[in-house]
């Protein structure tokens, strides 16, 4: 026997909080602070690396908080689904952090340390590495709040008028949410007596119909805040793009993507239902057409990718409603896909503005001549993004595709918008690319607020920002490659998801 | 299955309304207060879900049946340290939004009504008071280029 793997599952948790204190103390010294935040977040990501392949071979693997036995003690669960997406997310967290540490936003350029970036990058990681293992409704309210909190920080850092403006907004909205879900907790308890996400799939199935729909709905529409669902989604276009590059990139890859997670686990665990949720299809419809006709009018290059990342939570929200194993496989593993290339968009959208000092895109232009590293990093990013063959968007939406076609004529129907939706997003990315990377080169603009943290208007960009970009990029082409054995995963996870029992027998033990 | 209590459930339902009737205002202030109102009744709410009152739980002290459930009150703890946390952040926020901008008040998207605009000057061409619209047009459009 070898040691105990469920020794290892709260590490992706721990690390980064212990992390996050050193930086705080050593808050004197930046050299320190980058290289605990880059150990901390590669050792996770080894972590989350080897718990996808234990729970892949061995199914899931559970560690009980303070040794107290489910339902009673807090449970932390790694399985196909959470394993995979932990490891996507870190590897994201990572090559952002990279990023973040050579365009010296931590520091505002000046060399000098400080006691708030680290600390709460390292604190966001935490909490989202909680969000995917936790096996309890509040520990996830808990996680939820420990990400929020992060961001909430990390997003008004340095504030200016503008970022106040979008900070109020954001901060507003995650509230609410984080209020309504805490609603929603008081009442599952109320009705089942427990908050254990196992032992809740069991008792709520003995609740009547009217009910178990209300709690369903509830949490519905909580995580459907948190990903920034259609019509719940007004706050994210407005917010993130007055985020720094960096932390924009980070928020657009992971802080929705944990959202959906959390809708996808509980709506699967706790709400099961045999045929498609006509109700999630239409929002899912209406998802990937606002998002993708939202994205056309843009203008500023960060709202037209926050409008493209609202259009794409809809193909997940399209897997889900499937309710099928296929469709929940297809949304997992577009998921770890988008995780990936919306980071690595921002982070290229972040490399464009430091070049040309704007994000407008009728102030732009020429950039394949002056930096054609950028335009090639861009093409094969905005190709994924829109699913053009071979890329790793392609087999996504190719798995999501297949699910919806074979199960009735609604999702077949919602299936063809899922095509359109694409070729919306092509178009408004190739719109980019003309505005962008073609035409007469236009000299940038000056940085129009020197003390700012983020420097823009300059052809002086290092090195690491573009190997963390094309390090996302390549983990991007990774997807595609390995996608055999990728998507094979994901088909387990899926077919673990909807059959509920390796998850339940893992936690309740076998006497469920 | 649990009765509940009507006061509490009205007590509720007045912290919930007024809490989402204040979230609904524009000045900071009056959404801290209705996060802070709202944040109340949700903690009622889970005190609620525990039952009606009970024996505090410690072993031997009374019999076991007798024990209220201490769960609910574990997580409203939780809930109100939290709440408290970010109550404050908001508390700061909105005194940073005062000094920086005068007032508190969570204004538009400038963006947003810029696009919203867009389709305005074709229509609107006949409109005398075209060129102020365009000044306007122009002033968004510098901001929104940073």
């Amino acid at each position: 026997m070898t040691p105990d793997v469920a020794l290892i599952v709260p590490l992706p948790v721990l690390l980064p909080l212990l992390g996050a204190t050193v930086t705080v103390v050593g808050s004197r010294s930046p050299a320190l602070q980058r290289v605990v935040g880059i150990v901390t977040l590669t050792s996770v990501a080894v972590l989350a690396g080897v718990l996808l392949v234990v729970a892949d071979r061995r199914g899931p693997v559970v560690a009980q908080l303070g040794g107290w036995a489910p339902p009673v003690g807090i449970a932390l669960v790694a399985d196909r689904l959470s394993a995979l997406l932990l490891l996507v997310s870190t590897l994201v967290t990572l090559a952002v952090l990279v990023y973040a540490i050579d365009q010296r936003i931590a520091d505002y350029g000046r060399g000098t340390a400080s006691t708030t970036f680290h600390p709460m990058y390292l604190m966001l990681s935490a909490g989202v590495s909680l969000a995917y293992l936790t096996g309890d409704l509040f520990t996830l309210f808990v996680a939820f709040e420990l990400m929020l909190t992060a961001s909430y920080v990390l997003i008004t850092r340095r504030t200016s008028a503008s970022k106040i403006r979008a900070g109020m907004t954001y901060v507003t909205v995650s509230l609410l949410s984080s209020l309504l879900f805490l609603t929603a907790i008081a009442l599952v308890y109320a009705a089942t007596g427990t908050v254990n996400l196992a032992d809740l799939a069991g008792r709520i199935a003995l609740l009547p119909a009217g009910l178990e729909t209300v709690l369903g709905l509830m949490l519905l529409v909580v995580f459907g805040i948190k990903a920034a669902m259609v019509p719940l989604h007004l706050w994210l276009p407005d917010s993130y793009p007055n985020a720094p590059g960096p932390v924009a990139a980070l928020f657009a890859g992971l802080l929705t993507k944990v959202g959906f997670y959390a809708m996808l686990r509980t709506q699967t665990l706790l709400f099961h239902r045999d045929e498609p949720w006509n109700l999630l299809l239409v929002l899912a419809v209406a998802t990937m057409l606002v998002g993708a006709l939202g994205a056309l009018a843009q203008n500023d290059l960060n709202r037209l990718l926050s409008f493209l990342l609202v259009s794409h939570i809809g193909f997940m929200l399209f897997g889900l409603a499937v309710f099928n194993a296929a469709g929940v496989s297809g949304a997992a593993l577009y998921a770890a896909h988008h995780i990936t290339v919306l980071a690595t968009l921002f982070l290229i959208s972040g490399l464009i503005t430091r070049r040309t000092g704007t994000v407008a895109l009728d102030q732009m232009g020429g950039l394949l001549r002056t930096a054609p590293a950028l335009a090639v990093l861009y093409a094969i990013a905005a190709l994924t993004l829109a699913g053009v063959p071979p890329t790793a968007g392609f087999v996504a939406k190719l798995a999501l595709l297949q699910s919806g076609v074979a199960v009735g004529p609604w999702p077949t129907i919602v299936a063809g918008v899922v095509v359109v939706a694409s070729l919306l997003t092509l178009y408004a990315l190739a719109r980019v690319w003309v505005r962008v990377f073609w035409g007469e080169a236009v000299a940038p603009l000056l940085d129009d607020d020197p003390d700012d943290e983020v420097v823009v208007g300059t052809a002086n960009t290092p090195a690491a920002m573009y190997a963390a970009t094309g390090g996302l990029v390549a983990v991007s082409l990774a997807i595609a490659v390995f996608a055999g054995p990728l998507s094979a995963v994901t088909g387990r996870a899926g077919v673990d998801l909807l059959e509920r029992e390796p998850y339940l027998v893992a936690v309740l033990g076998a006497q469920s | 299955m649990i009765t509940v209590n009507a006061t509490m459930a009205l007590t509720i339902a007045v912290l919930f309304a007024t809490g989402f009737y204040l979230l609904l205002q524009r000045s900071l202030m009056r959404v801290l207060i209705g996060v802070v109102v709202l944040g109340h009744g949700t903690n009622l709410l889970l005190q609620l879900a525990g039952g009606p009152p009970a024996a505090p739980p410690i072993l031997g002290t009374v019999p076991a049946e007798a024990i209220g459930d201490p769960l609910p009150q574990a997580l409203a703890l939780t809930a109100v340290v939290i709440t408290f946390a970010l109550t404050t952040f908001l508390l700061a926020l909105g005194y940073r939004a005062f000094v920086l901008v005068g007032h508190d008040e969570v204004q538009d998207d400038i963006e947003d009504r810029r696009i919203g605009t867009q389709s305005l000057p074709t229509a609107s061409l006949a409109d005398p008071d075209d060129e102020v619209d365009e000044a306007a047009d122009d002033d968004v459009e510098s901001q929104a280029g940073r």
